[in-house]
């Protein structure tokens, strides 16, 4: 077992012949992803690289497949209509790459993705991977082994080092998921540690955090009165300097300032363990799945 | 991207927001004939990217034109938190009755902009809420349906009793609003928003900051970008299109992905150590952004060692050796560098690096541990 993604997961990749979608698109496939189409407008009817077959619309693409997932590779200002487009085709994951989308075209897209029932995760986020079933987006699969430990992270390199980290040590992953770093997203911690919590064949969670909002403060409150399982945490940006992030309407509004230490005192006290260094991971994880 | 209060006030003047005129000066004599122009007192303000002007001496009403003269001069050149003051704007003072705040901002949580607004303008928006959290009222809006007229009027009704009053700043919130959305904009505030004896509601300061995402597709809002206003290092990092941010350490960092980068720098305190800053190559690196940001770093005199830490995903780490070959080999380094690599094309990485007399380790904690002590002008473990 694993989360949002697995041996069932069947895709389409939107943006397949553009040139992150088609490297990525060969990644997946060679992983095991069961990739069984793609879209690109005006390429409808051809195939990438003779095997896996192009539609012009989602719909067309839904339609001939029964696909239950998309992953989306399209330049940022195309982003939001190609997420409101799997979502209206029927498409219940919708995983968005694709990095620089306007915040304020994800305050539409949000809402209509829930509307229609899809999940969303991202945009500007490096996908999941659930090792040995299946990975959509870019996460490199030969840092990844199979396993029990659930890995949730708001960055893409910083999941790389961690996951890295905890496969060399022989703690195996049941899915790892980059939300994303963006001010808007689609799925967000309590998304993930929430189906964590339910997922049989995860016994812990590594999640690794950031400076700015609430977020993290949010999911230690979730941990604490709805988990049983053990989460280890981490929050990047300990020693970054304050005044780098909006005006002060934001920090009001979000009722913090969002800084490390405020984020670290929220997971001691909601008995999260706290990793000061990525490495810390290892001997904080293997001690509680003792 | 942040602009200037100029450039803010008059993207909300074509919307119809009721704002006094004002021009900008670039020298003591440009803000003397300004003055003399408009025939009254007028306020002469520093324009430059930083909160506290007012505070830091860049804000000064001047009752002559030879007062703006002498004021302008004083201002201009000065610095306020780092910036250098290359413009002012001179404006006619107004009387004020009242002071009020309005601004407009993306809120994370609400996944919406939200509204704030307080009759307690003029000063600290983050006192009034620390100390005063009943004189804030929130509102948010669904961009599907935008703010409508009775949402603006409850707003209204919460600053002014007056209906005329509560009205009129209905309808500056609107075009406000209007603002916002037309410019792709992540926070637009006005502060003060200003009742006159006479009873009129006008914008006396305006602020507003730009989501650089919306950039592409926006060119006249790109165009008000001000490079003169920036950290030159900053401006070349951001053409080269990376992300960097200096600060007072002497550990220079170059790292991919903003979160590894952060977690890279506080590995580096850790180990006792202070880093000099932060940059992220982003993810499809090619040569030409590590020449660019061995540029930048070496730039700074501070730097006593440089760390390079990348994990290949989509960033090649044989695109990112051969940029260090190709910059080393263009400006030699005098300072040491360690380099920490692995992920895509490690293989090909190391041995690039090797070649060409580079060592590279796989471990990152041992990589900061040794550039820390580098920089302390000890040997490398």
């Amino acid at each position: 077992m694993s989360i949002f993604a697995d041996n069932s997961t069947t895709v389409i990749v939107q943006g397949i012949t553009g040139r992150d979608g088609s490297f990525h698109t060969r990644q997946m496939i060679e992983y095991g992803t069961r990739v069984v189409g793609g879209v690109t407008p005006g390429k409808g009817g051809q195939k990438f690289e003779n095997t896996v077959p192009i539609f012009n619309t989602m719909r067309d693409a839904v339609a001939a497949t029964g696909a239950n997932t998309s992953v989306i590779y399209v330049p940022p200002m195309y982003a939001a209509d190609a997420i409101m487009e799997a979502a209206d085709a029927g498409i219940k994951f919708i995983v968005a790459i694709t990095e620089g989308v306007p915040v304020l075209d994800m305050t539409r897209v949000a809402p209509f993705v829930h509307e229609k029932g899809a999940r969303l995760l991202g945009a500007n986020c490096p996908g999941i991977i659930s090792p040995g079933q299946s990975k959509v987006g870019i996460i490199p699969g030969r840092i990844c082994t199979p396993g029990n430990v659930g890995v949730v992270s708001r960055s893409g390199t910083l999941t790389y080092e961690v996951v890295y980290q905890l496969t060399r040590a022989g703690l195996g992953q049941s899915t790892c998921v980059g939300i994303g770093g963006d001010p808007i997203n689609g799925t967000n911690f309590i998304d993930c540690l929430a189906a964590f919590e339910k997922d049989p064949n995860t016994s812990a969670v590594a999640m690794m955090g950031e400076i700015g909002g609430t977020d993290e403060q949010q999911a230690a409150d979730f941990v604490k009165h709805h988990m049983t399982k053990p989460v280890v945490g981490f929050i990047a940006g300990q020693t970054a300097p304050p005044g780098r992030r909006m005006g002060h309407a934001g920090a009001i509004i979000s009722g913090s300032a969002g800084t490390a230490a405020e984020k670290i005192a929220a997971f001691e006290a909601a008995g999260i363990g706290v990793a000061r260094r990525p490495v810390d991971f290892v001997d904080l994880i293997r001690a509680r799945l003792k | 991207m942040n602009i200037h209060e100029y450039q803010a006030k008059e993207i909300l003047r074509a919307q119809g927001v009721p704002i006094p005129p004002g021009e900008v000066a670039t020298t003591p004599e440009q803000a003397e004939a300004i003055a003399k122009k408009f025939g009254t007192t007028v306020v002469v303000k520093a324009q430059v990217h930083a909160g506290g002007r007012g505070k830091a001496g860049g804000v000064k009403l001047a009752r002559t034109p030879a007062e703006a003269r002498d004021i302008a001069g004083k201002i201009l050149g000065m610095q306020i938190k780092g910036l250098t003051v290359l413009r002012v704007l001179v404006t006619p003072a107004e009387e004020i009755a009242s002071e009020a705040y309005v601004g407009v901002i993306l809120d994370r949580a609400s996944k919406a902009p939200v509204f704030m607004v307080s009759p307690a303008g003029g000063i600290d928006i983050e006192e009034v809420a620390a100390k005063t959290p009943e004189k804030i009222r929130r509102l948010r809006v669904d961009t599907r349906y935008g703010l409508q007229t009775y949402q603006a009027m409850e707003l209204g009704f919460f600053l002014y009793a007056d209906l005329k009053q509560a009205r009129a700043a209905a309808s500056i919130m609107q075009k406000l609003y209007a603002a916002f959305m037309a410019s792709g904009a992540s926070l637009a505030e006005i502060n003060p928003l200003v009742v006159t004896p006479k009873g009129e509601v006008v914008a006396l300061d305006a602020k507003m900051v730009i989501d650089d995402n919306e950039l592409d597709r926006r060119p006249a809002i790109a165009a008000l970008r001000d490079e003169s206003a920036e950290a030159p290092s900053e401006v070349e990092a951001r053409n080269a299109s990376l992300t960097f941010i200096k600060l007072d350490g002497n550990v220079g960092c170059v790292v991919n992905g903003a979160g590894l980068a952060m977690a890279t720098m506080d590995l580096v305190k850790y180990y006792g150590g202070d880093p000099a800053n932060f940059l992220d190559i982003g993810g499809s690196s090619n040569p030409d952004k590590v020449v660019a940001a061995l540029r930048i770093i070496t730039a700074d005199q501070n730097v006593k060692a440089i760390l390079f830490n990348i994990f290949g995903g989509i960033t090649r780490t044989d695109d990112v050796a051969n940029g260090i070959v190709t910059a080393t080999r263009a400006n030699p380094l005098k300072v040491p560098i360690v380099i920490r690599l692995t992920g895509t094309n490690e293989d090909i990485a190391v041995k690039i690096l090797k070649e060409n007399g580079f060592s590279a380790s796989a471990d990152m904690d041992e990589a900061v541990k040794q550039a820390v002590a580098l920089a302390k002008g000890g040997k490398a473990a």
